[in-house]
């Protein structure tokens, strides 16, 4: 018969065990036990379960620190706290901490049935908004992904014809030209719309941390491996794997991603089971992969499977005439979430904006426009507000503590000594900031009004 | 299941007795019989609550007369808990021999309500099918028309009907061929 959900009941008391599983196996549900503290968190780790209806009083380990624990490595938990009248202090302590509700032994039936029918669905109702949410984010087109140039233009029609397809696309471009943003363009054209998107940075994790998010791993695979956990191939589920930087993964990496496209299986880490799965494939990098194919350190046969069709993101110094439009959307962006009243930019700033080479390509356009609102004094960002990484300053021969000093001090110049706009233009806090003009001997200048 | 015992946990009313063998002989077409002997509910009082344990004293009728029975009845007038709820109408061993269930709060003085021995009749016979369906190994019903809907109040007897919901029907009459595990 199929089960209503499935409750974990952790008690010290061998006949609150007994007589809670028998009443909730006849009410329909999945019943589990545990003693105690440590054995929950065993028993947790071997499956999920749906509700825990923990005693507050154990000898190993108390149900607040459970719960505690338990907040920590299942964060979806529901967890019930069972208590005696004694100690219901305690158990608003622990409602405030996160649990769901808790009882007062004994339960009148009718109360705990109740209870526990409304944990479920409350917790359904959870699932499937945060389930919605994701899949509606991901089923729409990027709104960041903007330009009107003929290079993205092409890119635009490039997602559109290969959007709708199964086929595997490789999206090439520099650091910061928004390969992820077309990646999800893809997914949100694609049938697969209303699956998952499941991104991977492959360049940001060791190799055999790659293995276990790409492949998931079963517990006890490794030193760590507390848990069972799925990859991002088998989390994907009918959706798309995204796989960024794969320029940079490791030739055993490379050979068994191989094998997951060709086959479509995956094996966990630690397990010899192939598990089928359902996904379709992009991947991006900002290296050359054919210099790497030549180099000997990327597979032909992996570069062959990437490479079906290709997106080539144009640097942002190629098309620079989306630049007022991105500058456009970013203030738009930061006005509100900084609630500045900024309506625009200057045609002087543009120009200058215009003319810069933006080797950090959209991201630095971003993060620059981004200091240039906090450091805004009117209601139209000026040429003096923006801090462009323009080669002017012949640092090239200086230590690192030298370049740190020379540009904190400029900021804060720029800042008019405002340490407190300093330290947000710099991105470190104002105590840091403090600290380091200390280091560096700076003092306020007595003649100048803040 | 071939048979159904039923068993006088203390003293119990033999004409309501009659009633109820009547009407499980008709609803799970079974013969259905009241067993002479009786257990005496005295070793499963619990003093501090003022109530008898029902896990208690299935123990006891598996113990005493488990030997033999097919499904195994008992019924009292006595107010039945588990250790962890208030209070329990009824409780059975799930896919097992011995279910027991309690008039204690079917009846309306319970309720401050003058006494109905109709209702009360109707009452113990839909918790009876009830408990005799979880030997059978049935788990509630989300039909609320059905006896093995849940029902931790009264209003909600009252609200179920007396029989097995076309589904649970079926799958009764599946397990009815299969042999009671053994418990304990």
């Amino acid at each position: 018969m199929h089960s209503k959900g499935s409750i974990l009941i952790v008690d010290d008391e061998l006949i609150v065990r007994d007589s809670l599983s028998k009443w909730f196996q006849e009410e329909g549900y999945d019943v589990g036990t545990a003693e105690g503290g440590r054995q929950a968190l065993t028993v947790l780790a071997e499956r999920d379960w749906d509700i825990a209806l923990v005693d507050i009083k154990m000898p190993d380990m108390d149900g607040i620190e459970l719960q505690r624990r338990l907040s920590e490595v299942k964060p979806d938990l529901t967890i019930i706290i069972m208590t005696g009248y004694a100690s219901v202090e305690t158990a608003v302590a622990a409602l405030k901490s996160g649990a769901y509700d808790y009882v007062v032994k004994p339960f009148d039936p009718e109360e705990m049935a109740h209870t526990v029918r409304n944990a479920l669905a409350h917790k359904r109702a959870e699932r499937e908004n945060l389930a919605l949410k994701e899949r509606v984010a991901e089923a729409s087109f990027p709104p960041e992904l903007i330009g009107q140039s003929a290079a993205m233009r092409a890119v635009f029609d490039a997602i559109e014809t290969v959007g709708p397809t199964e086929a595997t696309v490789l999206i090439t471009g520099e650091s910061g030209t928004g390969k992820e943003l077309v990646a999800r363009a893809i997914h949100a054209a694609s049938p697969r719309r209303y699956n998952r998107l499941v991104v991977a940075h492959c360049g940001a994790l060791a190799e055999t941390l790659l293995e276990s998010e790409l492949f998931g791993h079963e517990k006890g695979a490794f030193t760590g491996a507390q848990y069972r956990k799925k990859g991002i191939f088998e989390a994907a589920d009918g959706g798309t794997v995204f796989l960024d930087e794969i320029g940079d993964i490791s030739l055993k990496t490379q050979t068994d991603l191989l094998r997951v496209l060709q086959e479509r299986e995956i094996t966990r880490v630690g397990s010899n089971q192939p598990i089928h799965v359902d996904f379709r494939c992009v991947a991006a990098t900002n290296k050359d992969l054919e210099a790497l194919v030549e180099q000997g350190s990327f597979r032909p046969d992996l570069y062959y499977r990437l490479n079906v069709f290709r997106i080539d993101l144009p640097p942002l110094r190629r098309r620079r005439e989306d630049i007022p439009l991105l500058v456009d959307h970013f203030v738009r962006k930061f006005a509100s979430s900084m609630n500045k009243p900024i309506q625009g930019v200057s045609r002087a700033a543009i120009n200058m904006l215009m003319q810069y080479d933006w080797p950090g390509n959209i991201r630095e356009l971003e993060n620059a426009v981004e200091r240039a609102m906090v450091m805004a004094r009117t209601g139209e960002l000026q040429e003096k507000d923006f801090t462009l990484r323009i080669p002017h300053n012949g640092r090239s021969g200086m230590t690192l503590e030298e370049v740190e000093r020379a540009h904190i001090l400029e900021v804060v110049e720029q800042c008019r000594n405002n340490q407190t706009l300093a330290a947000q233009v710099l991105g470190i806090d104002r105590v840091t900031l403090h600290n380091k003009l200390k280091k560096y001997g700076w003092k306020r200048p007595t003649d100048e009004a803040l | 299941m071939n048979r159904i015992d039923l068993l006088a946990i203390g003293e119990t009313d033999p004409v309501m007795m009659e009633s109820l063998r009547a009407a499980l002989e008709a609803e799970f077409g079974v013969r259905c019989q009241i067993l002479e002997a009786s257990l005496d509910p005295a070793p499963s009082f619990h003093p501090e609550r003022g109530q008898y344990s029902s896990t208690d004293i299935l123990d006891r009728m598996q113990k005493q007369f488990g030997s033999g029975v097919d499904r195994l009845l008992g019924v009292t007038a006595l107010d039945l808990y588990v250790p962890i709820l208030t209070f329990v109408f009824g409780e059975a061993q799930l896919n097992g021999t011995c279910a027991v269930v309690s008039t204690h709060r079917l009846r309306q003085e319970f309720y401050g309500l003058p006494a109905d021995a109709g209702l009360l009749e109707v009452r113990l016979l839909k918790e009876a099918v009830h408990e005799l369906g979880h030997t059978l190994g049935l788990t509630h019903c989300e039909d609320y028309r059905c006896a093995m809907a849940a029902s931790h109040e009264v209003e909600a007897i009252d609200l179920k009907g007396r029989s097995l919901c076309h589904e649970c029907r079926a799958r009764a009459l599946a397990l009815m061929t299969r042999k009671p595990a053994v418990k304990r």
